[in-house]
């Protein structure tokens, strides 16, 4: 399977290590990514606030871009997935927009066509097809008694996805199952973590968080897989600050699912970008005795 | 925050209020609306609102237009889309929310928001300088724009993203930054908001 790749923002920075980790495992599922060649920021929740029309034909620059590589594009970030994918869609159904947009890209010399490109998210590359076999086959080192909670987040689901449901998801579950692991099941697995309300409105956004992590821990789970660069800063980066505001003592990993992969498959942990988590990942993975325990240069935090 | 004892004269309400989000996206519905709460009871943030989303459907239609752009439900929406998600009338609630932002920010109706707004102009800065978004710079103009003392409480986790390779110092820039530029330009001369 061929796809051209929308690594977005944060990949390079605080989602580094879902980049690497992805970057270690997609061949060994016969995947090949091209990047999108010269991609600008989709503009995520914030560029929508300032001017609609501007956020729609700047995310639609990358569709342009997509539609002449010729392949369905892959963002591995929700925010990123959903607006680009939400352009498709609004292009589509609403006609005068889709001709200002164009007109709007016409002065980059640029147009296009709802439905040429189809936007996916990784998770949903990696329960496409055969590709949950394909895994199957290369894990090496099961995750078993490994607990661990899903957790989807919102944009990865809504507004409208095809490829799971959006009030009862199951394919993550069925990616960490594939890994040997058990998943827990959890009320708030796919309620959102505040995103970037983080930064503008601390005190709610840290509750949202709370209620994640507090449900993720009544299961018992070790830790939490997550799907998006900013969930896992959110739950990775802010889990001491949920701590000191109320009183908690979670210490939760926070790992992308391309890293549970990449440690099933028998991959080195610094290629896996493990070590890059605040709240340290090594203690729990080598209480369970999955996946090389040297290279983590992760300390508890 | 309820209104119980409010009286709105019908005089001081615009009635047309709803005509200026039908263009929105999923803006076209909101005559449909019936008031069911489904999108106030999903609404993870909406114990903080002085509007939950159910109450500024109801006040667009009652024409109740600076209460719905002076409320601080704009500012906690953190758009999941549970909302528009679960709306039996399919109204697009998130889309209609950035819309209402979109005016209060054209007219200056964000007292209570200089956060968020200052997050959003930051973001849109980003975009226009270097066509990607460089979460390090975004974060001290956004800082800067607010309250720069505020860098201090998050120095911990700076330098703990630092020490992990999770923040890099420089930017990238695109080669098509003059595309986007065109486009910007463009689209200020289409207008809109």
């Amino acid at each position: 399977m061929r796809f051209s790749y929308y690594p977005g923002c944060s990949m390079a920075a605080t989602g580094r290590a879902y980049g690497e980790s992805m970057n270690a495992i997609i061949g060994r599922l016969g995947i090949d990514l091209k990047e999108l060649d010269d991609w600008n920021c989709c503009g995520a929740t914030s560029y929508m606030s300032v001017r609609e029309l501007l956020s729609y034909a700047i995310s639609a620059r990358n569709l342009c871009i997509a539609a002449k590589q010729g392949m369905d594009l892959v963002a591995p970030c929700s925010a990123c997935f959903t607006i680009l994918r939400k352009t498709d869609h609004y292009l589509h159904d609403n006609a005068d927009l889709r001709r200002k947009v164009n007109e709007a890209l016409g002065a980059a010399g640029l147009s296009y066509e709802p439905g040429s490109v189809k936007v996916r998210h990784l998770l949903e590359v990696a329960v496409m097809g055969d590709n949950l076999e394909r895994l199957r086959a290369e894990v090496k080192s099961p995750l078993t008694g490994l607990r661990v909670a899903p957790y989807y987040g919102c944009q990865t689901l809504r507004p409208r996805v095809d490829f799971d449901d959006p009030e009862d998801p199951h394919t993550l579950d069925d990616v960490i199952k594939a890994l040997g692991a058990d998943v827990v099941n959890y009320p708030t697995k796919s309620k959102c973590c505040g995103g970037s309300l983080m930064a503008t409105n601390e005190k709610a956004a840290l509750r949202l968080c709370r209620d994640i992590l507090l449900a993720a821990h009544h299961t018992g789970a070790h830790c939490i897989a997550t799907v998006c660069p900013l969930c896992q800063m959110n739950l990775d980066g802010f889990q001491g600050k949920v701590n000191a505001a109320y009183g908690t003592d979670f210490h939760f990993p926070i790992l992308y699912f391309t890293q549970l992969m990449g440690l099933a498959m028998g991959v080195e942990g610094t290629s896996l970008g493990l070590g890059r988590e605040i709240v340290a990942a090594a203690p729990v993975i080598a209480r369970h005795g999955t996946g090389p325990k040297a290279p983590f240069a992760g300390k508890e935090v | 925050m309820n209104h119980p004892l409010d009286i709105v004269l019908e005089s001081s309400t615009k009635r047309d209020f709803i005509d200026e989000l039908k263009g929105v996206p999923g803006g076209e519905r909101i005559r449909d609306c019936i008031q069911c709460g489904v999108c106030s009871g999903s609404c993870p943030v909406s114990y903080a609102m002085d509007l939950p989303p159910r109450q500024i459907i109801a006040s667009i239609r009652a024409g109740l237009r600076d209460r719905v752009l002076g409320c601080n439900s704009l500012w906690l929406c953190t758009s999941c889309y549970t909302c528009s998600l679960r709306c039996p009338q399919q109204i697009g609630i998130t889309d209609i929310i950035y819309g209402l932002k979109r005016v209060a920010m054209a007219e200056g109706k964000v007292a209570g928001a200089t956060r968020a707004v200052a997050m959003a102009t930051s973001f849109a800065g980003q975009i226009e300088k270097r066509g990607r978004n460089h979460e390090t710079s975004l974060l001290m103009s956004y800082y800067m724009k607010t309250n720069p003392f505020a860098m201090l409480g998050m120095a911990s986790l700076g330098v703990k993203l630092l020490s992990r390779g999770r923040m890099p110092l420089t930017g990238e820039k695109i080669r098509g930054i003059d595309q986007i530029r065109a486009i910007v330009a463009k689209t200020r001369e289409i207008g809109g908001l």
